[in-house]
């Protein structure tokens, strides 16, 4: 680990300094929203100190400068996925609204009643409820991948789900509430040689790994902004361009026309087509500074650094006595959901806040899972490139020491 | 350790927890109603015998946290042979000490429930203390099968 610059990285989160109930913060809540580094602040209070104007819109020159930095951002993040032109870049408020998107535009264009769509049991509701919403709307069908206990993907029975009527499988690249990394490149070569288009959810997957969208070759890959050290109401949906082309827009609006008469409306070409309204936009160019700075450190050595340390906490968590870990996928990032006997949860959410560490506790917005487990909840500690062995040891003393309390 | 949470997790919460009161299903209820909390996954069913007025029997079943478990379990042994109106001012009683503004609580009104009044200090935590009541509210008003905290 000696060659990951963790100390520079840590003094670039301001955040990291601050105490929590007296105690220094330990934050593991990253899979639920990650922290901001100063570049990514300077940023913002740059944007509306000196550059702030709304876009595409005047001759004026600020409105030149906000527009260059904002397209600029789109061509950060056309890089930072590998899609072949930034007019396959769409920006949007978060994974869920491009989802939705894809689910009003593409799905309701293109799906017809008793048309399936394929989704897998370890989904975020994110990724269930917009095509629950669908198949209302239009008499579609939603089927449902298996996974087993370890929470990987069945994927013989993923496999024998697709047929003749499905029309899209919509799958997670990695599991929010079990960090089960999916075998996403063998998932797309078995639908497409089906002839079935693939919508990755990418939200917990980019903070943690290179994506490259063209070697991977899905069809749509959606990302939230927030997660990947930016601001809060940014995200990207990523689509082939022909694709794209041929989805309807998913709201009208200003920005999104080429010329309206009260007759008729001509649409914008993409992305704008896409993106009715006034977007985020120093949040976007905020995005574009969250891109530049895991870049400069990288993404796989982000990737090998954390996937020591999910080692280190579960060898550790193993350790413990009534701890059960929930996810034991033999590929998974940087998730540690667990559960202890007699112990709420909550109550260990509660516990750890009074030391200064904040994990999620609950059902993280995948109740399915929690069914499939037949828990109602459980904790959940999830890192992020910050964090250290050491954060972890101050996480296994406080487990140790709230279970001694419990009794 | 959690020196910080002594007002919230007191002994008396803990024995709750770890032995929970009235915990069974009752066969000959003539009241049952089901309450749930969507934020955490915490769901209890609510067993009462009311006869003229009296709450004769208490049970519940369920799981949640210790919170919300010592909030019930105390809840079903406290009501027991109260009125539906005194256990109604109690449920408002106890609504005022968890989520009131005013300092001061009325211990001779709320008695042992006092070891629950350490939520207030942590807003997360007030709906696993009042599940349990609004769960009765709704059992004594008998308009509902289920509730919810949401």
């Amino acid at each position: 680990m000696s060659i990951f610059p963790i100390e520079q990285i840590r003094a670039d989160f301001p955040i990291l300094g601050e105490t929590i109930r007296n105690k220094p913060l330990v934050y593991l809540d990253n899979a639920a929203s990650c922290q901001k580094p100063q570049a990514v602040i300077d940023s913002i209070v740059y944007t509306y100190s000196h550059e702030y104007a709304n876009i595409h819109r005047g001759v004026h020159t600020l409105s030149v400068r906000a527009t260059d930095k904002f397209e600029g951002a789109r061509e950060k993040v056309r890089a930072f996925i590998n899609a072949a032109s930034t007019k396959e870049i769409i920006f949007v408020r978060g994974a869920t609204e491009a989802i939705n998107l894809v689910a009003q535009s593409y799905g309701k264009s293109q799906l017809q009643a008793c048309d399936e769509i394929v989704i897998s049991a370890m989904e975020h509701h994110a990724n269930i409820v917009p095509w629950q919403m669908l198949c209302q709307q239009i008499g579609a069908v939603l089927k449902v991948a298996p996974m087993n206990q370890q929470g990987e993907l069945l994927f013989d029975e993923f496999e024998q789900l697709m047929n003749a009527k499905t029309k899209l499988v919509a799958i997670t690249q990695m599991s929010n509430a079990l960090g089960t990394i999916n075998p996403v490149e063998k998932i797309i070569a078995a639908a497409h040689a089906k002839g079935i288009p693939v919508l990755l959810d990418g939200a917990q997957a980019i903070p943690h790994m290179a994506v490259d969208v063209q070697a991977l070759d899905c069809d749509f890959y959606v990302f939230s902004g927030h997660k990947l050290y930016g601001p809060s109401g940014t995200g990207v949906l990523y689509g082939k361009q022909a694709l794209l082309e041929a989805m309807p827009p998913y709201q009208g609006g200003g920005d999104m026309i080429r010329q309206v008469t009260f007759e008729k409306t001509e649409y914008a070409g993409l992305p704008h087509k896409f993106e009715a309204g006034t977007p985020a936009i120093a949040e976007i160019i905020g995005l574009g500074a969250a891109i530049d700075y895991v870049t400069t450190i990288g993404m796989d050595k982000i990737a090998a650094y954390e996937a020591e340390l999910l080692d280190y906490a579960t060898q550790q968590a193993e350790q413990i006595k009534r701890l059960n870990i929930i996810g034991q996928a033999a590929h998974k990032g940087g998730i540690l959901s667990f559960t202890l006997d007699r112990i709420h949860p909550h109550d260990i959410g509660t516990m750890l806040d009074s030391l200064g560490i904040a994990i999620r506790a609950g059902h993280h917005c995948a109740m399915p899972v929690m069914d499939f487990y037949g828990v109602p909840a459980t904790a959940r500690a999830s890192f992020a490139m910050y964090n250290t062995r050491q954060e972890i040891d101050v996480l296994m003393q406080g487990i140790k020491s709230l279970i001694e309390v419990f009794g | 350790m959690f020196e910080d949470l002594r007002d919230l997790y007191q002994e008396v919460i803990f024995d709750h927890n770890r032995n929970p009161r009235n915990f069974r299903v009752m066969d000959n209820a003539n009241r049952q109603v089901e309450g749930f909390n969507p934020l955490c996954g915490d769901r209890l069913t609510l067993f009462l015998k009311i006869d003229d007025h009296v709450i004769i029997d208490a049970s519940f079943q369920g799981s949640g946290c210790a919170i919300s478990t010592a909030s019930v379990s105390l809840m079903t042994e406290i009501v027991k042979g109260k009125t539906e109106a005194e256990a109604d001012a109690l449920f408002k009683q106890f609504h005022e000490m968890t989520t009131g503004k005013s300092e001061e609580i009325n211990l001779e009104a709320v008695g042992k429930l006092a070891v629950l009044a350490g939520v207030r200090e942590y807003p997360a935590r007030v709906k696993c203390a009042t599940l349990a009541w609004h769960t009765l509210d709704a059992a004594l008003k008998n308009e509902a099968q289920s509730i919810s905290t949401e």
